[in-house]
């Protein structure tokens, strides 16, 4: 367990009693053996599995749409950030969700769409801008969204999504409802104030909001060592505000749960937020158009190395086969299995037609969507 | 008709709509315990309480984008800005969030608040609290701009905004809170999108907004009174919607048009409608269309400048002298 972080930074913490207990854990209890892990069914376990590997061959597929362009002429427009390494994290804090938990993430948005249970023709027909798209083509690969699975997106603008998150929480308060917000961000957007401000009002108010930052040491090209100023790690800035943190290894599906259950569990009974910091790492680059990921800012060797020991989809099936959950020929099912359903998704986008011309006028005003009264009265749109 | 302040016309529309609606939620600073910073939520937390009243800490991005995110669950924030100047230090989650989730989710999303506060020039506080800025969240497709002139208006619109289903931006006027108008005891509501001809002329339109349309007024009576020129003087009361229809119909009765807003000229407000009436009613035009907006140069603190840095009742008698 506990592999390394960047810098070592895990011995340093010693200080936050929920850190303490996961801590602890690492040294000398498997992760597979807490509570929320131990219950799992061989089924479930296989789910989770599953659903990583279905984000990965969804973003593969995706990649290779990108670079060639679908087979009826169209392609993938604008930016396309890939999830691939990170999958554990979206699969693991989304699979303990309950009814009244919700989901909102940045523009890194496919794996928790897809751990949400989006289906992979509408995230891949939005990638085609296709009408088919779960946003109809208007918001492309950083904005997925839906509302009845409890996932707000998919938001583009770095931090822009922490105090819809805070909102999240102070709508399930308000309603008195049982439940929290998972609002993930990555280690860039720590450094962005509005973060700060929704801490403090999540501290001040009492909101059940679990901040998830996704820590893949790269705010785009810049490390963190570049970018931020570091003690112990990034979650530990919570601190300051009076909220409990943790920090821990992304890659360890089992661990990710084990962590995330403590702090839902906390914002279940006494409505108190939380921070976590997930230690991660992206394969790809910070889009796919990011040129200097490999061999620029990240020496190549870096990548292989995560690639080869820090895999969240290798290390979850060497535990499952371990645990005689898993055989090879089941991997090899269930991954050719989510090829297939790739394949077929960009079947289903290339096939699916574009949005109407006059589509660009819709979805703009509810009230002018639904022809309401309001809609129909004065001019809402301005063209000549 | 009773006589009631416009701070109070828009305090008894929060009251009204709380009581009608449990997912009304006033937020922002000072607008529960201390009864806002210019009183307009004035005795609502006492009445209503913590949970429909919410005192901030002053961090706009944050508490706007909380409003927005509580609104997509289905709340209906009516968030204070305690000047609309302020709103720069929010304008990502304004523009970003609040504008275009709807579009960007195809639909799946809506995003029911109000925004409102002060947006007016004129009260010697520099050119970072004096900031007129519904013409930039009016620029932008996804958001809808309010402007209230009149106590009555402010309450009817108001009420209207709240229950309206995307986000308003209401925009209010320090200058306005303690003047006095007559409004109904019994309830009603103005559409958004609906001018009003505040007076009816003959010779020339006045057109525009907040509380510039007083101005107008003024302006009217002395060109009545003294130039013998019948002015009409309509006021558009909300941006966006807008009521192309009442500027057309006044422009072709009176075939003049002078554009009168505290907005600034240079891609303002009245560059839009003036670009509307060249295109629509170019041929009912016997001049070219005037504009009194406010000087072009950031809001200078002095009390003795600051006032003609809006428009005037001068400016205006001035401009339409030009043209008619």
């Amino acid at each position: 367990m506990g592999v390394e972080g960047p810098r070592g930074w895990k011995e340093a913490n010693h200080t936050n009693r929920l850190h303490r207990m996961t801590k602890s854990a690492a040294n000398s209890v498997d992760y597979a053996r807490a509570p929320i892990n131990a219950k799992l069914s061989n089924e479930e376990k296989i789910r989770l599995l599953r659903d990583m590997i279905r984000i990965r061959c969804f973003e593969q597929a995706s990649l290779r749409l990108y670079q060639q362009g679908g087979r009826d002429g169209s392609k993938i427009g604008g930016f396309l950030h890939l999830y691939i390494g990170q999958e554990s994290v979206a699969v693991g804090t989304v699979s303990l969700m309950g009814d009244n938990d919700h989901v909102i993430t940045a523009y890194r948005d496919h794996g928790h769409a897809l751990a949400v249970g989006m289906s992979m023709n509408e995230c891949m027909a939005e990638l085609l801008g296709k009408v088919t798209g779960c946003s109809k083509g208007k918001g492309g690969s950083m904005h997925y969204f839906a509302p009845d699975k409890n996932y707000w997106g998919g938001h583009g603008i770095v931090g822009g999504q922490t105090p819809l998150g805070l909102g999240l929480a102070y709508g399930i308060k308000y309603k008195g409802l049982t439940g929290a917000a998972l609002c993930f961000l990555g280690d860039g957007a720590v450094n962005q104030g509005c973060f700060y401000e929704s801490l403090n009002m999540a501290a001040l108010f009492e909101l059940p909001v679990i901040y998830i930052i996704e820590n893949n040491r790269y705010s785009m090209g810049t490390s963190l060592e570049r970018s931020s100023v570091v003690d112990k790690c990034l979650a530990q800035r919570a601190e300051a505000f009076k909220i409990e943190w943790a920090q821990a290894s992304g890659e360890d599906l089992y661990e990710v749960r084990a962590v995330t259950q403590k702090a839902i569990e906390r914002a279940h009974k006494t409505c108190r937020p939380t921070v976590i910091e997930f230690d991660t790492y992206r394969h790809y680059g910070h889009s796919v158009a990011d040129s200097k990921h490999k061999g620029g800012y990240r020496k190549e060797e870096e990548i292989e190395k995560y690639k080869r020991e820090h895999d969240p989809i290798q290390r979850f099936k060497a535990r499952l086969m371990g645990e005689k959950v898993l055989s090879e020929e089941q991997f090899e099912a269930i991954e050719a299995e989510a090829k297939a359903e790739a394949a077929a998704s960009v079947k289903f986008a290339e096939e699916s037609p574009f949005p109407s011309e006059e589509a660009i006028f819709e979805d703009v005003y509810f009230e002018v969507d639904r022809q309401t009264e309001a809609g129909r009265t004065g001019r809402h749109f301005f063209n000549n | 008709m009773p006589l009631l302040a416009y701070r109070d016309a828009l305090n008894q529309a929060f009251a009204e709509e709380i009581e009608r609606d449990p997912n009304v939620v006033l937020i922002g600073e000072e607008v529960a315990q201390y009864d806002g910073a210019y009183k307009v939520t004035r005795g609502l937390w006492k009445k209503y309480g913590d949970k429909r009243v919410v005192d901030t800490p002053i961090s706009e991005a944050a508490f706007i984008g909380m409003g927005i995110g509580a609104s997509m669950l289905g709340l209906r924030p009516v968030i204070e800005l305690m000047f609309w100047s302020f709103a720069t230090v929010a304008y990502d989650q304004i523009v970003n969030n609040a504008g275009q989730i709807r579009y960007m989710s195809g639909g799946l999303i809506n995003c029911p608040i109000v925004i409102r506060g002060p947006a007016n020039g004129g009260t010697n506080v520099g050119a970072t609290h004096s900031h007129t800025p519904e013409n930039w969240l009016a620029a932008i497709p996804g958001l809808k701009v309010v402007c209230a002139a009149t106590a009555y208006d402010a309450k009817g619109l108001m009420k209207t905004a709240i229950r309206d289903n995307d986000p308003v931006m209401f925009m209010e006027n320090t200058l306005l809170y303690g003047e006095e108008w007559e409004v109904p005891e019994e309830e009603y509501l103005i559409p958004l999108g609906v001018a009003d001809v505040k007076r009816e002329g003959t010779d020339i339109s006045l057109i525009g907004h907040g509380r510039a349309i007083l101005t107008a007024l003024k302006a009217a009576e002395v060109l009545a009174a003294e130039h013998d020129i019948n002015a009409e003087v309509v006021d558009l009361r909300s941006i966006r919607p807008l009521d192309e229809e009442a500027i057309l119909n006044s422009v072709r009765k009176t075939h003049r048009a002078v554009l009168v807003d505290e907005n600034k000229a240079f891609c303002g407000v009245s560059a839009q409608i003036s670009s509307i009436i060249m295109e629509k009613a170019f041929d009912d035009l016997d001049a070219p269309v005037g504009r009194v907006c406010s000087l072009d140069a950031p809001a200078i603190y002095s009390p003795a400048l600051e006032p003609l840095q809006l428009p005037t009742v001068d400016r205006i008698i001035r401009k339409v002298k030009e043209i008619c």
